[in-house]
């Protein structure tokens, strides 16, 4: 036994990946990585790809992936302007009740799409709780690409106060306590030292935002409704076409599953490290 | 490689299954074979709704009398669940296994080796693409019909009184997409009357169309079923154009089921006076 002691530590090194990971690990790590593969080979190997151009040219596909991008772009904006305080919030400021706050801004995170759909109907909906104000104005958000944005933004929010948060709370506070005993003011604090400092965070978090709100279903479909270039947003379209042209569903999967490599690509080669 | 990755699949696949609920197991174990059968379609994601689908097991029945499992379309969850006991009363030692979604889907599910006994679809073209496919035993028969009709808001308070005034500028008027088999009743009935809606939204199911009453909307088109299932919430407006389109409910046994006598008998079910007399009583008219 106890010769047989430094044997596992020579094998490791033998491995070469110079991780310091025991060997069995890669074997479940690589069973997960097929699992999550494994889908999207199969859908590719499925697409037809002579009429590839015409499906995803369609004008019903180009409204639909139109209408996508400028939602989630919409919805990325709302979630920079409020989840950025509301991370700043979360990770420096101490009151109480702090921890429940936390929960309740993470709750979209696991609740299933279609519950914040039928929320956001009893709250902005014509006979919901701030909808019914709005309609004595005239001002219908029900079936608009308002509420696609206000769906999305529901469900993209926790991904950007997370990211963010996470950012804040590995950056700490010294340079912040520095430049307050230099003289500026929180303001300025938190323009010139805090923000370029979570910058990467940021980042990382506004493109999870932007993902999350181009993938976006559930809430879309119960609260937005489905009007092509009004409401019915790419994975809306997949879902519809699905019913009666398998080949055009596939064909769009793929466009929306390029788009999602794109922006996972881009926050790995923008510099995120410790974020998420 | 191949073979490993499909046994890594299937492996993963009996764990989900394994997490699903014992009382619907007979419906699980079915999806889960179309799942891992048809690991190239794309519609796979679409077997997730199964699992929603109800048993109608009944309690202590005995094993030995087989395992019937019956595909049907989402707007016959409730008759068929009732035809389904009736099934079981009538022949002691059976049990009946549902699975209830989108006729487009279950059509899919069959079509990627699903081990269904008895198929029933909403409409003729379902029906049409399984019996392409070849996975239908014989003729489908057709067992019900079903047409639509107007929904408003309780007590119709904008007083629509007919299907010319949906189209009403400043009316919130939502209808299926044409792409699904009530949407496609709804294009033909505005052929039919030169009446062109504009619709607020197109939904892909007519719980979706519901759905978007409980959001404000002031009207919907959804089947007569459909309007009587959903009770006082909504105020029905029946209107005589819906007549002239019809949509037929065919059913028929799938080619090698596992349980063809009990598929046959359950048809001789559906489309016998029992039968026909749980459909007609949730709304549903004969077939033509």
């Amino acid at each position: 036994m106890t010769t047989g002691a430094p044997a596992p530590a020579r094998r490791r090194r033998r491995a070469g990946t110079g991780s310091g990971l025991p060997a069995w690990v890669f074997a479940p790590a690589v069973l997960g990585g097929i699992f999550i593969v494994l889908p999207l080979a199969a859908m590719l190997a499925r697409v037809q790809w002579s009429q590839f151009w015409t499906l995803i040219t369609s004008e019903s596909s180009v409204d639909a992936l139109w209408l996508s991008l400028k939602t989630s772009t919409a919805s990325t904006i709302l979630c920079l302007l409020l989840g950025t305080p509301m991370a700043l919030v979360l990770a420096r400021a101490q009151f109480p009740g702090l921890r429940l706050a936390r929960s309740l801004v993470l709750l979209p995170l696991v609740l299933p799409p279609v519950v914040g759909g039928i929320a956001l109907i009893y709250t902005y909906g014509r006979l919901g709780l701030i909808g019914s104000y709005l309609e004595a104005f005239g001002i219908r958000i029900a079936f608009t690409t308002t509420a696609v944005v206000i769906a999305q933004t529901f469900v993209a929010l926790p991904f950007l106060v997370l990211s963010l948060e996470g950012s804040l709370r590995t950056a700490g506070r010294r340079y912040e306590a520095v430049a307050a005993t230099l003289g500026a003011n929180p303001t300025t604090v938190l323009r010139r030292v805090t923000i370029p400092l979570v910058l990467p965070g940021l980042f990382s978090g506004a493109v999870l935002a932007f993902a999350r709100s181009l993938g976006e279903f559930g809430a879309t479909l119960t609260f937005a409704g489905s009007l092509q270039g009004v409401t019915r947003t790419l994975p809306l379209e997949i879902y519809l076409q699905r019913e009666t042209d398998a080949d055009a569903a596939v064909a769009l999967s793929l466009v929306l599953v390029v788009v999602a490599v794109l922006i996972v690509l881009a926050t790995r080669g923008r510099g995120s490290e410790g974020a998420l | 490689m191949r073979g490993a990755i499909a046994v890594l699949a299937a492996a993963g696949l009996t764990v989900l299954a394994a997490c699903a609920s014992s009382s619907s197991s007979g419906t699980t174990g079915a999806t889960t074979s179309a799942a891992a059968s048809a690991s190239a379609s794309p519609s796979v994601t679409a077997s997730g709704s199964a699992s929603a689908s109800s048993s109608a097991a009944g309690s202590g029945a005995p094993a030995s009398g087989g395992t019937l499992t019956v595909f049907a379309a989402a707007s016959l969850k409730a008759t068929f669940t009732e035809m389904g006991q009736t099934f079981q009363e009538q022949n002691p030692g059976t049990t009946v296994t549902f699975n209830f979604a989108g006729s487009s889907d279950l059509v899919t599910q069959i079509t990627s080796g699903a081990p269904a006994d008895v198929f029933a679809s909403a409409d003729q073209n379902n029906m049409t693409k399984a019996v392409d496919g070849g996975v239908i035993d014989g003729t489908p028969v057709n067992f019900a019909s079903n047409t639509l009709t107007i929904v408003t808001q309780p007590g119709n308070p904008k007083g629509i009184a007919g299907f010319a005034d949906l189209a009403k500028p400043d009316l919130q008027v939502v209808v299926c997409a044409p792409q699904v088999p009530c949407g496609a009743a709804t294009q033909k009935v505005e052929q039919n009357t030169g009446v062109t809606l504009t619709p607020v939204s197109e939904e892909s199911s007519v719980t979706d169309v519901l759905g978007k009453l409980a959001n404000g909307a002031d009207a919907g088109l959804v089947y007569v079923t459909d309007a009587k299932n959903a009770g006082d919430k909504v105020t029905e407006v029946p209107f005589p154009e819906a007549s002239a389109v019809v949509n037929v409910y065919p059913i028929a046994p799938v080619k090698g089921g596992p349980q063809p006598e009990l598929a046959s008998k359950f048809i001789e079910l559906v489309t016998g006076p029992d039968g026909q007399q749980i459909l007609s009583g949730a709304g549903f008219q004969p077939a033509p």
